[in-house]
């Protein structure tokens, strides 16, 4: 937060924010000071409100034109592709957005645990970030069901029948869940304004996302706290608003290229073919982004630990600032940690790849040894790791090791291994 | 604060617990029918039951209809897979439950082709035990329908059903 008091130059602005300090707010976003170092991973907050953003316009233009029947949905879409106009473009954008939204939030999620944002003072961003995260979860789950297509239908099927799991209400819980005694019409229309509120609940949360990161202001790549503004910070117009433009420009060129190149090649072919309660397709699979999670419940051989197993793997997420007891946020000083860190980024790319295989052999053995390395890198080894792990030592200020050290030229040598990185 | 433990309720405190109960009953009140709503409601309750004609269904074969929107299997069993489902030993299965018990006549097995994993549809004719095999994660039944391999945790559910005449059957 910026110390100084601000007011407006004109008259009507300073009567106006005397009403309502909405111009306070702004000078506040544009001062804010940033610290001077963050590098590109630091950009993917910004893309990923364009990405929020997107979806929120894209999804009230589609539905103006889908109806959400289960006897109606699946045409509806088909005349949103081919006879709409630009109808294509606009699913194309919102239902690859959903893609692009995910591979955006892993990145940041990723950054996040690289370099220690997730530590104090910053838990609660994380864990506002964590419910970001599982409401996306939720919200991708169900608008992948309103095309009423063969995957949609037995996507639903599956995933709600988690809950028939919990001991005594399960049954109970599923059939208020569908609104009958299995997926359909009634199914189908909650699902339709769920989907519809969800975004706004993740936009709110956003706006609390971002007023608890403005309390402590940025972490940055190598960890340290900095007086805030000082010569180690930079306002945030213009120096990371061009920034994040930049990167911005960079993901919609990715973004564009699944668009209007490879449009359906994150999808499921089966999905063109319209929801028949009676046949399951040979090989169901949900959407690349659930793939770690669902590969984690199919490697407990038990339906109910099953379920658990893959909502623990969400949950240990969110008490990860306490598990973590390591001091030393940025990974940059944790040469230890900093391996066990591309063990567990190799350890979810193999969770993901055989989520995506059939549940049986070589396949199921890997999986199976890929979520106890999961849990264990969370439960056991972090927990141990920052009480044992001896960290090289952190610079003064962000300055120091540029300079060569400003206050102490023997720190800033022992750093000459983190200048090469910069 | 040491005087309020000699204090007696008074007036105000009597306010103040009938106004928190009145508050939650209303509370309450309100919330329930936001919940119930999304229970299954009376037209989807109406079509609780159904009647299947099946005379034209021979020995081997086995028919799916749909009830409450859910798939049911009618098996018509040959000789064969009605001794091979009642030899097997209780002690052997995951979910112990006699053939006797899951199909009255012993020539018709009706159950939900629903399996108990995760509500995927099995295919018929398939799998370890010739009968239903479930290819969304790898259950296998045997020719009762009972969960034999697999992650499955129960035996595919037998609805309520009965012979109308030898015709048909009504399910529900």
């Amino acid at each position: 937060m910026s110390d100084h008091e601000y007011t407006p130059k004109s008259k009507v602005g300073k009567w106006f924010n005397d009403r309502l300090p909405l111009l306070t707010l702004a000078n506040h976003l544009t001062d804010y000071p940033t610290p001077k170092n963050l590098n590109y991973w630091w950009t993917f907050g910004g893309i990923l409100t364009f990405c929020l953003i997107t979806q929120i316009i894209t999804g009230i233009v589609l539905g103006m034109h889908y109806v959400a029947h289960a006897d109606l949905a699946f045409q509806s879409v088909e005349h949103i592709m081919r006879d709409v106009n630009y109808g294509w473009l606009i699913r194309y954008v919102h239902a690859n957005g959903a893609s692009m939204f995910f591979l955006a939030v892993y990145i940041h999620i990723f950054r996040s645990l690289y370099y220690g944002s997730y530590k104090s003072p910053r838990e609660v961003i994380w864990i506002i970030g964590m419910l970001i995260y599982f409401l996306m979860m939720a919200t991708a789950f169900m608008g992948y069901v309103l095309p009423w297509g063969q995957m949609s239908f037995w996507g639903a099927t599956v995933i709600t029948n988690l809950f028939s799991a919990i001991p005594l209400v399960g049954e109970s819980i599923t059939n208020w869940l569908w609104g009958g005694y299995s997926v359909d019409n009634p199914t189908l229309t909650r699902f339709f304004s769920l989907h519809y509120l969800f975004p706004f609940l993740i936009l709110g949360l956003v706006v609390l996302h971002i007023w608890a990161l403005h309390v402590p202001g940025n972490n940055n790549p190598i960890g340290i706290d900095i007086k805030k503004p000082s010569k180690d910070t930079v306002p945030f117009h213009p120096y990371i608003v061009i920034k994040d433009a930049f990167a911005l420009l960079i993901f919609l060129l990715i973004f564009a290229f699944f668009v209007f190149f490879s449009p359906n090649i994150l999808g499921h072919a089966d999905n063109y073919i319209e929801a028949n309660p009676l046949v399951t397709p040979a090989h169901i699979v949900p959407e690349w982004y659930l793939l770690p999670f669902y590969a984690i419940l199919r490697s407990v051989p038990d339906k109910l630990l099953g379920v658990i197993a893959m909502f623990a793997a969400i949950f240990v997420l969110v008490i990860l600032p306490w598990l973590d007891t390591s001091k030393v946020r940025s990974t940059v000083f944790r040469p230890i940690y900093k391996q066990f860190y591309w063990f567990l980024v190799a350890d979810v790319l193999i969770l993901g790849y055989v989520g995506a295989m059939p549940a049986e052999g070589l396949y199921l053995l890997i999986a199976r040894v890929a979520t106890a390395y999961y849990f264990a890198h969370f439960l056991i080894i972090l927990p141990f790791l920052g009480l044992k792990e001896k960290t090289t030592p952190l610079p003064l200020s962000i300055t120091e090791p540029i300079l060569g050290g400003s206050a102490d030229m023997a720190m800033a040598r022992n750093n000459s291994d983190f200048k090469e990185k910069l | 604060m040491s005087d309020s433990e000699e204090k007696k309720p008074n007036r105000r405190d009597f306010i103040v617990t009938a106004t928190t109960a009145a508050g939650a009953v209303g509370v309450g009140a309100v919330v329930w029918p936001l919940v119930d709503q999304m229970n299954p409601d009376a037209s989807v309750k109406a079509l609780a039951s159904t009647e299947v004609d099946i005379s034209a269904v021979e020995p081997g074969q086995s028919i799916t209809v749909l009830w409450r929107g859910k798939p049911v299997f009618i098996k018509r069993r040959t000789q064969d897979e009605i001794d091979s489902a009642r030899a097997v030993d209780l002690s052997e299965l995951k979910h112990p439950e006699k053939d006797e018990d899951r199909a009255k006549n012993p020539e018709w097995l009706v159950m939900l082709g629903v399996c108990t994993h995760l509500g995927c549809v099995p295919l018929n004719d398939k799998g370890d035990y010739g009968a239903w095999f479930c290819p969304c994660h790898g259950s296998h039944y045997d020719t009762s329908g009972r969960i034999r391999k697999g992650p499955a945790p129960t035996n595919m559910e037998v609805p309520k059903y009965e012979f109308v005449n030898s015709n048909t059957i009504k399910i529900g």
